[in-house]
Parts: structure tokens; C-alpha cells; sequence
């Protein structure tokens, strides 16, 4: 399905929860609605699904305007944070419910294909309560793909799983997805689970929707400050610059060679570094930056070193479990080509070249 | 402040016969004194008894909890001289701040001077010094839990503090500044510190000494580079990193070591080791390498997701139901694309094998 947005506003009564945005989804593809708490993720869908109406502007389904059609009359499946089931019915007429409502034929056989693909096929007969959380929500999953809708919305469905789970589940999802025909959308609060859900992914910001793109180009070019510091986890590093001579002059008196833009108002800059671009390892070109270690959170998979530098407090992400004591001495290297620059208005004017 | 050495199991009846019978396989395993611990695993992997058989709120059903060498088993937590921090804040909303750092210690008739210099010196490595004359009820959930760590570490002479799950509340952006407090103050005030997490970066960065536990088993404890370089258990290859290890079936004979079909000359390490094993092998660890080269076989790229700093590539080994094989590579190789026939090193340095879910090399 194509679903377009066009100029919608959302108000709660004085407060405003959705800015006017337009927005087309690309069809049968992953849509990731990426934005802290409150952000709009959840306004934004409930007017996607028909849960709400917008106060203004239009909402268009293969170029039908359904503004203000109630969800009943949409074709929609919808998966929320809580697991959602009905408690009284068994795993297998939860999951065949919507087959049933459009009376289909051979509900049993879909009902085991999807439950064998969701890895819930032992437990057909039990009853939602006696599942695990994990195994509720696939239950609720199954369901949402039992209603084979245009569009599938889910929002955050995953916040409530411990991380493994969370893993799983959502490598299972990213290539349910990819060989599906269903127009997705998919909300979260985590950079990371929208690099790996892939796809398209729209920034959204108090309210405001601020990027929309393929998911790697908004994540490697960020267009402001507010969509670089929503889509980067750990945070992005960010130090005061100022412009000078072939480059910048950061905040302790280090400078970067990098070719401004000439239009570029330079008064006031903030240099944005990724925390995956810093390194202990020095190579050709590189800028040093003494500290000392602050902290080191190991993540399993990857250590972030918080560091204390001439330029200000910054976190690398080195791969792999690295073992440092605080206080412990520590340079850390950064090629400048990978900084990020952004003028006094939070506007990006120089991202890194990648190839 | 105590060695804590535990010899014991927990079973849910009388006469445990088979593994299920049992909330605690039996374990035998020392906390040293002085010395920061988690206890790492998903929910219902035992981690909560244990903590509470440490504490004493459950006494176990077979075997002793002995501090310093002297039985404890049958003592209260009172009796052990522990100290609690939960998941949720546990403190008198009409007492000041400062109050109830104090009011552990009050309770034992500690001088007063002596309890503003310890309170002083707590409320200053939470950073709450600011807030000593505050009534706690006006203060926000993160604020209230600090009070509830500050209470579980003034006492010097506790034996060993004990946290379960006490980050749930905070904040994401507040965690890393808590661990990072945390971690101070175990170098400062060298306290016994048990800390129950399903989270593997609290454990991992929280603890010198992590114990990974499931289904009622401790099956390794070890730093966080021995759990993530050398994990003694499937389990912990699994549980620790994302993604988790590979692990592919292998077959060990007097040719070598043949994976998916392809022979490969086996390790050193593995003389000796006939018959299956398991390959297992972190998907950091895991390269691309050029055809027939040493420890690599072949396999067919099935997904490719662009991580932004990395990239994480699944691949197919041997025909269609072979197994897949994660990958991460750096942002700064070309990804191989999907369909692509890609040769994948997995036999290096880094790789480990298992036997009936155990390492053997």
C-alpha cells in the first residue's frame, strides 16, 4: 500500500503532539519511525491505523483519502509494546481470528505455517497466560501476519523482551518483512534497532517530523544536529568549534583540516564525531586525543570507553571487550575526514565521504 | 565485610530426582572478600535464589552458606549483616536525604559525628551533597534510587552488599553515570558486592567476576574478556554479545576437522579430540578471506544490513539447509552483497570448541 501523509497535525487539546509533515511511505518496504519518548512515534501511527483523527491535513491510502475512517474500516494490523492477545481464546484461535472474521478457508493450515514460522507451533493448545512474554508477543505477531493487511504497524513491539529475545525476534521480523508485500512501519527509540531493521527511516523529534530517507544515508547524513543526535547511540560527540584557517579549531586548542563550505557561516560551529569513529589505534592523518578513562561500559559485543580529552569529555566504541581501570591514561585517534560539522543554526555543512 | 563460600543446591521438592526438580543445580562457588560480582542470565535462570540464599531471606535445601568460614545457613540477613539494595527505592519519603543515609546507621548506634563524616562522604560520591537537606518525598525515581544505593553502601562493616536489578528505574542517558558511580565506589570503599542483572553491560561492566547462569545452573564465572574470548559454555557464547557466537557441528577425525563438507586442517589445540564437536566462533572474529585459503570455507551471503559503523552479514554454508554464519565487518570494507559467494575464516585464534555444550579447546 501506499499510505501518504499530507500536512497532518495532531492537537490534544492545547498541546500540540504532531507539527504539520508529509510523508509517503515507500510501499512494501520497512518504514522505522526513529524518536525518543514522546517524540510523536505513537500520535503519528494511531493516525496512520485510523485510531485518531488528525485535526489537520489528509491521509491518503492508494490515493484515497480515508481521513477520519475508523480503523474497522481499514485493512490494518496493528502490534503494540504490551502483548496483546485475547486471554480466553488458545494460541491457535488467537492467531486464527482474523481468519476466521473473513470466514477464509484452511485457517488450520495458515495457522501452522505461521506459527511454525514464529517458532509457537508446541504451543497451539495453551492458553496466552501460560506463554512466556516472548512467546505472548509472537503469538500477537502471528496474528498481525494472519490479517495479511497492506499495512502493518508496530510500535516498539519489542521494548518488553530482555535483549536476547529481542535479538531473535527481530532478526526473524527484518526478514518476515523482507519477503513480505505489507507496507510496514515500525517504531522505535533505539538508533541501533533501526540500522538493523534496514529500510527507510523517518526522524521524528518533539513533534516534528525532521528526515526522511533509506536508513544508512539518514544515519550518514544526518541533515541537522536534532536528526544526528536522535539517530546515534551512543550519543554523538560534540565539541565547540570555531572557523579557522583550512579547517576548524575545536574547544583545548585542537584543530581539524577540513574544507568548509565557502557560504557557510561560520561564527559558531559544533563538530560532531561519531563514537564508532574514534580509535585507539593510530593511522595516517590521525589527530591524537590524551585523556583519561572515565568509565568503560562493555556491551558484550562492543566496549564504550568514555574518556576525558583536552577537547572535552568523549566515548569511542571499540569492537570486542576491552578491560581499562579509571583514571588509566588513554589517547584516542580520530581521522578528521569523519568529523561532522554543523553551523550555529544546527545545519549540517560537512558530513564525512564515504564510499 | 566477608569471603562468602557457597556448597549447596536448591530443589523445589523433597527428593530432587531430575534437573528440572531443582531451582538450583548443585554449585559450588567462593565470592572473595572485597570483590565486585554479577550474577548475568534471562529471567528464571536462578540468578534471584541465589542472591537470596546469599542474603538469607531462602535458606537452601541441601548443603551451607558459610561467611568466613562459619556456617550462616540458618541465620537471618540481619544475623549475616548484609545490606540490600532492590529494584525499586526503598526509603522514608518524610525523612530528609541526609536522614535516611543515616538512618542504617543510627539503627546500630554509630556516634554522631562518625555518621555525618560516612553520610557526608556517601551523599558526595552519588553527588547528592546538594540535596542532604531535602525531604526525599519531592524527589524524582533516580534520586530516590540513589538514596536506596547510598543506603545499601554506608555501612562499613556489612559484610557484603547485595543489589538486585537496581537500574531498572533510572533513566538510559542516567545508567552509564550510575555504573560509572558504582564502579568508583566499589575502587574506594572495597565492600563485597553481589549484583543481579539480565543485562549483560551492567554485569559485564559493573563486575570483575561475572557469573552467567541458566537453568538453575552457574555454568562460568570469569571476567568479561574471558566470558566474551573463551566462554566455557554454549550458553555463554550465546548469551554474551550480539549477535552471540556462531556454532556450527563439526567433525574431528586423524584428516583434520571437516566443516560443512570442507576439510580444514584442525587446530593444534584439538589433538586428540575425536569425533563431533561443536565450531564455535564470535561473529567479530569471523572474516572474509580468498578462496581455499586457510580455515575458511564457503558459503553464500543470505543478508547484508549496513550498521552504520560495521556491517553485519549472515551467510549460507553448503546448500540450502545449511547454517548460517554471522559476520562483522568493519564500515570500512566493501559489504559483499546478497546472493554473493563469499569465503568466510572461521578457524583462527579466537575459536573455540565445544563437546556436549562444554569447551574442550
Amino acid at each position: 500500500m501506499e499510505l501518504t501523509l499530507e500536512r497532518i497535525e495532531q492537537k490534544v487539546g492545547a498541546q500540540t503532539h504532531l507539527y504539520p509533515l508529509d510523508l509517503t511511505l515507500v510501499p512494501r518496504a520497512v518504514t522505522v519511525l526513529l524518536g525518543a519518548t514522546q517524540a510523536g512515534k505513537t500520535s503519528l501511527m494511531r493516525v496512520m491505523a485510523g485510531l485518531d483523527a488528525p485535526a489537520k491535513g489528509r491521509v491518503l491510502a492508494d490515493g484515497v483519502d480515508v481521513t477520519g475512517l475508523p480503523v474497522r474500516e481499514r485493512n490494518v494490523a496493528m502490534v503494540y509494546q504490551q502483548f496483546i492477545n485475547y486471554p480466553s481464546l488458545t494460541v491457535a484461535d488467537n492467531i486464527g481470528s482474523p481468519l476466521k472474521l473473513r470466514k477464509e478457508a484452511n485457517i488450520a493450515a495458515r495457522v501452522n505455517e505461521l506459527a511454525a514460522k514464529l517458532h509457537i507451533e508446541p504451543f497451539l493448545q495453551r492458553l496466552p497466560a501460560e506463554l512466556s512474554g516472548g512467546q505472548q508477543q509472537r503469538v500477537a505477531l502471528a496474528r498481525a501476519l494472519a490479517k495479511n493487511a497492506p499495512l502493518m504497524l508496530l510500535d516498539e513491539p519489542l521494548v518488553n523482551l530482555d535483549y536476547k529475545l529481542r535479538e531473535e525476534l527481530r532478526d526473524e521480523l527484518t526478514q518476515l518483512f523482507a519477503s513480505g508485500q505489507s507496507t510496514v512501519v515500525y517504531a522505535t527509540t533505539e538508533p541501533t534497532e533501526a540500522l538493523l531493521l534496514g529500510g527507510y527511516t523517518a526522524v521524528l523529534d518533539a513533534g516534528e517530523l525532521l528526515q526522511y530517507g533509506p536508513t544508512a544515508e539518514v544515519f550518514r547524513r544526518p541533515r541537522s544536529l536534532r536528526v544526528a543526535r536522535a539517530f546515534s547511540d551512543p550519543p554523538m560527540n560534540l565539541v565547540k568549534a570555531g572557523a579557522a584557517p583550512g579547517g576548524v579549531l575545536l574547544q583545548g586548542g585542537v584543530s581539524l583540516a577540513l574544507a568548509l563550505p565557502a557560504t557557510a557561516d561560520a561564527s559558531s560551529l559544533t563538530v560532531g564525531v561519531r563514537a564508532g569513529a574514534l580509535r585507539v589505534q593510530p593511522r595516517e592523518g590521525d589527530i591524537p586525543l590524551p585523556g583519561g578513562v572515565e568509565l568503560a561500559e562493555i556491551a558484550g559485543s562492543d566496549t564504550f570507553v568514555h574518556v576525558h580529552t583536552q577537547i572535552g569529555e568523549l566515548v569511542a566504541q571499540l569492537t570486542g571487550v576491552h578491560v581499562f581501570t579509571l583514571g588509566e591514561p588513554i589517547t584516542l585517534y580520530l581521522d578528521p575526514r569523519q568529523a561532522y560539522v554543523f553551523d550555529a543554526a544546527g545545519d549540517l555543512l560537512v558530513a564525512p565521504g564515504f564510499a | 565485610m566477608a569471603r562468602i563460600d557457597l556448597d549447596l543446591a536448591h530443589a523445589y521438592k523433597p527428593n530432587p530426582r531430575r534437573d528440572e526438580d531443582y531451582a538450583l543445580l548443585p554449585l559450588k562457588m567462593s565470592f572473595e572478600d572485597g570483590g565486585a560480582y554479577a550474577l548475568l542470565g534471562p529471567s528464571g535462570c536462578g540468578k534471584t535464589t541465589l542472591l537470596n540464599i546469599v542474603s538469607g531471606l531462602v535458606t537452601p535445601s541441601h548443603g551451607q552458606v558459610r561467611y568466613d568460614g562459619v556456617d550462616v545457613t540458618a541465620r537471618t540477613p540481619q544475623q549475616r549483616n548484609i545490606a540490600q539494595v532492590f529494584q525499586f527505592p526503598v526509603i522514608y519519603d518524610t525523612m530528609t536525604v541526609a536522614e535516611n543515609l543515616a538512618f542504617p546507621l543510627r539503627n546500630r548506634g554509630i556516634a554522631a559525628d562518625r555518621i555525618a563524616q560516612r553520610v557526608g562522604r556517601i551523599a558526595e560520591m552519588l553527588e547528592m551533597s546538594g540535596q542532604l537537606g531535602m525531604r526525599a518525598a519531592g524527589l524524582a525515581a533516580d534520586a530516590k534510587q540513589k538514596i536506596s544505593l547510598g543506603r545499601g553502601l554506608v555501612r562499613e562493616d556489612v559484610s557484603a552488599v547485595l543489589f538486585d536489578e537496581p537500574l531498572t528505574v533510572i533513566d538510559p542517558h542516567l545508567k552509564w553515570q550510575l555504573r560509572r558511580k558504582l564502579k568508583q565506589i566499589h575502587h574506594e570503599l572495597k565492600l563485597t558486592l553481589i549484583y543481579v542483572t539480565h543485562d549483560q553491560v551492567e554485569a559485564l561492566t559493573f563486575a570483575d567476576q561475572v557469573v552467567v547462569m541458566t537453568r538453575g545452573r552457574a555454568v562460568q564465572i570469569g571476567s568479561a574478556s574471558e566470558l566474551f574470548e573463551r566462554p566455557a559454555h554454549t550458553f555463554v557464547g550465546h548469551f554474551i554479545g550480539s549477535p552471540g557466537m556462531n556454532f556450527l557441528p563439526v567433525q574431528r577425525d586423524a584428516a583434520g576437522l571437516t566443516v560443512a563438507g570442507i576439510a580444514l586442517q584442525a587446530p593444534a589445540a584439538l589433538q586428540g579430540t575425536d569425533g563431533a564437536l561443536l565450531l564455535g566462533v564470535r561473529p567479530e572474529y569471523v572474516a572474509l578471506a580468498a578462496p581455499n585459503a586457510r580455515g575458511a570455507v564457503p558459503a553464500v551471503v543470505t543478508q547484508a544490513q549496513d550498521i552504520g559503523t560495521y556491517h553485519l552479514l549472515s551467510a549460507r554454508l553448503g546448500g540450502d539447509d545449511g547454517a548460517v554464519i554471522r559476520a562483522r565487518l568493519g564500515a570500512d570494507h566493501r559489504a559483499p552483497r546478497v546472493g554473493e559467494a563469499v569465503w568466510l575464516a572461521i578457524v583462527g585464534p579466537h575459536t573455540c570448541f565445544y563437546r556436549n555444550e562444554v569447551l574442550v579447546a
